[in-house]
């Protein structure tokens, strides 16, 4: 492998972590945070008919999980391309 | 048409499908009785992910613990889902770039070592096992409830069933059938919920239903709930009875444990590019928030629609509860299977159901002539008992019957596959008599999976505990052992084989030491299971957080005192982070 590409793969690593870092900051604060730690002041808020650090922990965290995903999967594939790692 | 006849139609027809499924993907090589061949397309795979997880645990355990745990329930519903996002970032992309067939696999080439191999396929042969055991059991009880026959020869059928289909397909005949299963378990859990919200709050959709009003009136569902669940004496439904640190520790134990289960992780082995991987995980989560936001709903609404069966007029008036002999005809069924059951503790011939282990409430009961609580409903039969208790027609009671037995099913196959590559792939060939053709090798992993079926359905007919309750076990072994050597072999170069073996051995250790302390799985337990005898005040169920983090610890430490992987390890690990295959990796 030539040093170039060793440097672009270990470019595409760093960007790779950078990315799973974030989505794991948020990951945690929509159940960890919002659905356990931060659920009593939560639910002091009201939306419809839920107490809202309620709504995280039984519905919402579920749906920030999805959006991660789907927004990891996406980016990824872009930086596959951009460092020339992408599957031919 | 009744609803017996209903029933076996449905579940007839769904068999059916499944074997047909079966002999048209016969698989013909290892490659496709291990990993499908790696040609599933990423939707499929989602799909059949999704039914491969929603276990009979999902399916029939979740929404009933739901209902009477309220906000506590939420560690199975987080906790069941962000696993994927683990899963999607750091494990499935890598493992499908790695590419070969099983789990233990990648570890004994990651640490060079059969030891690691070895002690991975125990952990993994010890977690499918606890885990298809539930399984089992989900199928005997749907089996001795719709069905009318008993436990035994329920168990019998279900074995039966996935015997054909996965000795005969393999991975890629689990798959195909796992995406049939995955149709016919989320209609039957959508479709009732649905009617259900509708009837309570007159809009369809169970997840904005769960928070709207109930109809005709301006009182909100879980306003309602609350107050009702807590005139009973019971804790208010949106609060929890478990500890902060208690719901983080189980929270963690069942994401992590998620990411960490076999069955789960060799789903994505089976397609074609490591971007499918990625993606695939998506699709999986998507398929499952399907179920597992409907989930909650079907708890809340169960609950109340049980009281409300009971609890006919004003708490306390001398008539406010129903009387025995009106009990409606669903009580009746259910009481037949011993899992619902009605004691008359004063006598008056009418039902009683409150919170007797709430001492203030029972002073104020006991001034009603209450002299307990009188009735014993079992968490699994909620989602079962729902449409009946909705009085919903019988063509949805049989269809939910279909998707009970598609959960478990679905769930048991990909579990014992993966059993059956345990012992075929890692410890015959891998170890033990490595000169096998790949025919023989075919034929021991089929010889497997039939053995592995007859323990299983041993192990559903004398079940350690209630289903979920049995799977919880799984997860935090799956924490504790797999998760973090997994994790370790792809985000660091210098965890070395010392320190994996250690850290598997120490994580899987403790954690099965303190379940069995505490809950003693075969033998009695040694400590009384309550929260001021455990540690940091983390239940068993929670420990598989405990123990994956002492397994981080006692790797890195180890490692930091040996020798450093070789160089051709650290050039695999390299390797298996970027996507494409280059020359210099083959």
């Amino acid at each position: 492998m030539s040093d170039n590409a060793e440097n672009a793969n270990t470019a595409y690593w760093k960007a790779n972590v950078t990315q799973i870092v974030v989505s794991l900051i948020i990951w945690f604060i929509a159940s960890y945070g919002f659905g356990i730690l931060l659920v009593d002041p939560l639910n002091a808020i009201e939306f419809g008919g839920f107490k809202l650090g309620f709504w995280f922990a039984q519905q919402g965290a579920i749906y920030v999980f999805l959006i991660l995903i789907a927004v990891y999967a996406i980016r990824m594939n872009a930086l596959d391309r951009r460092y020339g790692v992408d599957e031919q | 048409m009744d609803l017996t006849t209903l029933t076996y139609l449905a579940v007839g027809l769904s068999f059916a499908l499944y074997i047909g499924i079966a002999v048209w993907a016969k698989a013909s090589s290892t490659g496709e009785f291990y990993v499908a061949g790696k040609g599933v397309h990423p939707i499929a795979n989602g799909m059949a992910t999704a039914a491969d997880w929603m276990s009979a645990a999902s399916f029939i355990s979740m929404a009933g613990l739901i209902s009477f745990l309220g906000y506590g329930g939420s560690v199975y519903l987080m906790g069941w889902t962000g696993g994927y996002v683990l899963l999607a970032m750091l494990l499935a992309p890598y493992l499908r770039k790695y590419g070969k067939f099983t789990v233990p696999e990648f570890i004994g080439d990651r640490y060079y070592s059969k030891t690691a191999r070895l002690v991975a396929v125990v952990c993994l042969i010890f977690i499918s096992f606890t885990y298809v055991a539930g399984q089992m059991r989900g199928v005997g009880i749907v089996f001795s409830r719709f069905l009318e026959v008993d436990l035994l020869t329920g168990l019998i059928i279900g074995m039966g069933i996935v015997f054909v289909y996965a000795v005969l397909g393999g991975m890629k005949g689990i798959t195909y059938t796992q995406v049939a299963q995955y149709c016919v378990l989320i209609l039957a859990y959508t479709v009732p919920a649905v009617f259900i919200a509708m009837q309570l709050t007159g809009n369809p959709i169970p997840q904005i239903a769960f928070g709207s009003q109930l109809q005709g009136t301006d009182t909100y569902l879980l306003d309602r709930l609350n107050q009702v669940v807590t005139d009973l004496g019971f804790i208010e439904y949106t609060e929890g009875s478990k500890s902060t640190i208690d719901m983080f520790a189980i929270t963690v134990a069942l994401m992590v444990g998620t990411a960490g289960l076999p069955h789960v992780i060799v789903r994505f082995f089976t397609v074609p590019r490591v971007r499918d991987a990625r993606s695939s995980a998506g699709y999986a989560l998507l398929f499952i928030a399907l179920l597992y936001t409907v989930a909650p709903a079907v708890g809340a609404m169960a609950r109340y629609n049980l009281t409300a069966t009971v609890q006919t007029g004003a708490i306390g008036s001398p008539d406010g509860n129903l009387t025995y002999e009106e009990r409606p005809e669903w009580m009746k069924r259910w009481e037949a299977t011993g899992l619902l059951s009605f004691e008359d503790k004063n006598g008056d011939g009418r039902i009683q159901y409150y919170n007797d282990q709430n001492a203030d409430f029972q002073t104020q009961a006991a001034e009603w002539g209450w002299q307990g609580n009188e009735l014993d409903v079992d968490r699994d039969i909620m989602v079962l008992a729902n449409p009946e208790i909705a009085q919903l027609p019988n063509w949805v009671i049989a269809l939910v019957a279909a998707g009970g037995i598609a959960a478990a099913l679905s769930t048991a196959a990909g579990l014992l596959l993966v059993i059956s590559s345990g012992i075929s792939h890692d410890l015959l060939k891998g170890t033990i008599t490595p000169g096998i053709s790949e025919k023989t090798e075919l034929m021991a992993g089929r010889i497997a999976v039939a053995v592995a079926i007859l323990i299983a359905g041993y192990l559903g007919y004398n079940p350690p505990g209630f289903v979920a309750q049995v799977v919880a076990f799984a997860f935090g072994l799956a924490a504790s052992s797999l998760f973090p050597v997994i994790l370790m072999g792809i985000f660091s170069k210098k965890i070395n084989r010392e320190g994996a073996i250690a850290g598997m051995l120490s994580g899987l250790v403790f954690t099965m030491g303190y379940i069995i302390l505490y809950k003693g799985v075969f033998i009695e337990p040694v400590i009384p299971n309550t929260p001021d005898n455990w540690l940091l005040g983390i239940s068993p169920e929670g420990i598989g957080a405990v123990g994956m983090v002492l397994n981080f610890i006692v790797a890195f430490l180890i490692s930091k005192v040996t020798a450093e992987p070789p160089d051709h390890i650290q050039h695999l690990v390299e390797d298996i982070r970027t996507p494409r295959v280059t020359a210099a990796a083959e």
